[in-house]
């Protein structure tokens, strides 16, 4: 009974479970339509890659993966979000199409159209994205502004620049060496793997740096740690800068999956998806400690949701439904007060079992 | 009287609200005399070309009333954009499809938003989950909710009283602003009616925010929550008020929205509530709570619209440029109030 009681305390209980719990409900549906039990972990090869609904998932989740660690590193040491992700996505998409297309025109498909090539391009867009990041974390630690407004102003204004740069097109580019990036690297989705990377560098820097103690140490207490000898400042910038990055790294994994510059939906609401994230891991909104395999268990949680809901016949438009009816409950059990009232109950029962 | 400066700042009476929701007022002036002067030919400065400006965002500002009066307790409530577009086509199909009355459907839309509301709050106050998360599902919810009650864009039938409420024009006594087309007929300036119904209720939330008791608990909770409850104010239930009010104002919005657009579609008013964000914090209003008015969120709204009016009548400019001059502003007032704050700091 202990042991139990100390798993449910822990962090990732939480994420985990609602995962499992999302995984059972698709076991559930198959076994009512008559397929087999476990269809839904069937991994295959078909034409020479993976194929199954679990590869979709990580692949098509790849996007808020990586937007979820960044999110949690702005989350925890500003207290506060940055919703300008989704529009940055697109202005990094919407730069490195243009730079590869040049200014006005809108498709090319050989090497010879090329203004740029594809490396410079997609090297511009990532730099256009931490330039916005920094901007938000120049707005946030220097000028001591609300996270919330300070990104408001890159949110409406990035997609509205990626627009600008686009001549207010959609830009193609036509190429198997661009096409990679959101496609297949050998039998595996290129996404997969970058998101991979991405977790792996950046909790490696965790892990074998001090920073992810100094970024929960200011999200903790600004004025403690600064009296500690660090420079919260900076350490918020940074993570805003960091938050940039990866932002531009998912706006190029999105662009190269339609490779294409569809500045006007790229992103599109996906800063809410990797703040849900972030909340479905368990981490707080208030900042503080974080847990970044909770954000990313969240990350993939949410696009389980989508997958599934998708599969069931729910039309796009629709699904939003019950994704807020999933997120209500989930963080509802997860609530100070709720968990409070579970608690007292338990120890009712528990006093009750001793008074016998 | 002499102008408020920043030398003025030690006496009490002019504080650095003040200056910052007149900086917002001089400004929406200054932006709407340019367009004055720069499209003096195609009649810019018309009384008619301002009453539109208030006839296209009269159910923005409603809307950002609300808003204000969340904000103004530290909360935030961005499900508006998505109850507006949930109004608009529940009021639509409910009209053209199932046949109901507009009298039983605007009650009907109302009461939603009021439960709405009261739920969001009640997660907000009582179970204490943030109130980005509560809203960010409303908004889900409600855009998703959209869809399920019609996938395709629905109009308003005109015969219905409530189309025709769209018809009314309210002109301006004693022919203010009067002109005679290029037919030669006298042309009065006009506005609809849910440009009075948004002017009330601009009117009602200032007199509530300032003389009842429940509009300066608003500011109370939201400048100290703690000394506003040892004050002995009920701070969980003036939460879930703020977020009653909020969401029954983004209904009554959306009924405006409607009157305007004649229609429900799936993706309707998306992104209005960062745009009621962004005018009520263009009007002075901090989201850390306690500061704020709902005049200061009248001509951030003006200013979103005047704006937009101006990139419309260039012609050449693309849409896009109404959100990054929009943006550019936002940037500006969001500095001015963060080196107003530093001065005070440094005065203490």
């Amino acid at each position: 009974m202990n042991k139990l009681r100390n798993i449910t305390k822990k962090q990732l209980f939480l994420p985990i479970i609602s995962m499992i719990l999302v995984m059972l409900i698709n076991v559930l549906f198959d076994i009512i339509d008559g397929n087999a039990a476990f269809d839904f972990f069937a991994i295959s090869m078909k034409n020479g890659v993976l194929y199954g609904r679990i590869v979709d998932i990580l692949n098509r989740g790849s996007e808020i993966a990586i937007l979820a660690l960044g999110m949690t590193l702005v989350v925890s040491a500003s207290a506060g979000t940055d919703i300008s992700v989704g529009s940055v996505m697109s202005l990094a998409g919407g730069m490195c199409c243009m730079m590869i297309a040049g200014f006005g025109v809108t498709s090319v498909s050989t090497v010879a159209e090329l203004a740029h090539p594809i490396w410079f391009g997609i090297v511009c867009g990532i730099l256009v994205a931490i330039l916005a990041g920094a901007f938000n974390g120049f707005l946030v630690a220097y000028m001591k502004i609300q996270p919330m407004v300070a990104t408001l102003i890159l949110w409406s204004a990035a997609r509205a620049l990626a627009l600008l740069l686009c001549n207010n097109m959609i830009v193609y580019v036509r190429m198997d060496e661009f096409k990679v990036f959101g496609s297949f690297l050998g039998p595996i989705p290129t996404p997969i793997i970058i998101a991979a990377i991405c977790i792996a560098v950046l909790a490696a820097v965790l892990k074998f740096t001090a920073l992810g103690t100094y970024i929960q140490s200011v999200g903790i207490n600004k004025r403690a740690s600064r009296i500690a000898g660090f420079n919260s400042a900076n350490i918020i910038l940074m993570c805003y800068t960091i938050c940039g990055l990866f932002a531009g790294i998912a706006g190029i994994v999105n662009t190269s999956r339609i490779y294409s510059a569809d500045t006007n939906n790229i992103g599109l609401n996906l800063e809410m998806d990797a703040i849900l994230a972030v909340a479905l891991g368990g981490n707080s909104l208030g900042g503080g400690k974080f847990n970044l395999a909770g954000s990313i268990i969240g990350a993939y949680t949410i696009q389980a949701i989508t997958t599934t809901l998708l599969a069931r016949g729910v039309s796009t438009a629709q699904a939003p439904v019950f994704k807020a009816i999933i997120i209500i409950l989930i963080v509802v059990i997860q609530a100070p007060p709720v968990k409070e009232f579970f608690k007292k109950r338990s120890a009712r029962k528990s006093a009750v079992k001793e008074a016998v | 009287m002499k102008n408020p400066t920043l030398h003025n700042m030690k006496k009490p009476r002019i504080g650095s609200h003040t200056i910052m929701l007149m900086i917002t007022i001089v400004l929406f002036i200054v932006l709407y005399g340019a367009g004055c002067v720069m499209y003096a030919n195609k009649e810019f400065g018309r009384l008619q070309n301002f009453l539109n400006v208030l006839i296209n965002n009269a159910g923005l500002l409603i809307a950002a009333c609300g808003i204000t009066c969340v904000m103004l307790t530290g909360g935030i409530d961005i499900s508006v954009g998505s109850v507006v577009a949930m109004t608009c086509m529940f009021m639509s199909v409910g009209l053209a499809e199932w046949g109901m009355s507009s009298g039983v459907l605007i009650a009907m839309i109302l009461c939603i938003g009021l439960v709405f509301g009261a739920v969001q709050g009640y997660c907000i106050a009582y179970l204490e989950i943030q109130p980005f998360i509560v809203t960010m599902a409303g908004l889900f919810f409600a855009r998703g909710m959209t869809a399920v009650i019609s996938k395709e864009q629905v109009s308003v039938p005109f015969d219905s009283w409530f189309g025709q409420l769209s018809q009314i024009k309210v002109e301006m006594p004693f022919q203010i602003g009067a002109y005679l087309n290029k037919k030669g007929v006298l042309m009065v300036p006009y506005v609809r009616i849910t440009v009075v119904v948004a002017l009330v209720m601009v009117l009602i939330t200032f007199l509530m925010l300032r003389y009842t008791k429940f509009g300066r608990s608003l500011y109370a909770v939201g400048g100290n929550q703690q000394s506003a409850a040892l004050m002995g104010l009920n701070v969980k239930k003036t939460k879930l008020l703020s977020h009653v009010l909020c969401s029954f104002y983004a209904t009554l919005g959306g009924l405006c929205f409607c009157l305007n657009t004649m229609c429900g579609t799936p993706t309707q008013a998306t992104g209005l509530e960062m745009d009621a964000i962004s005018s009520a914090v263009i009007g002075g209003t901090l989201l850390t709570g306690g500061v704020g008015n709902v005049i200061g969120t009248l001509f951030g709204v003006m200013i979103n619209g005047t704006i937009s009016s101006l990139v419309k009548f260039n012609g050449k400019l693309v849409a896009s440029w109404a959100n990054i001059i929009t943006a550019i502003l936002l940037c500006f007032f969001i500095l001015l109030q963060a080196i107003f704050a530093k001065i005070k700091e440094r005065k203490k």
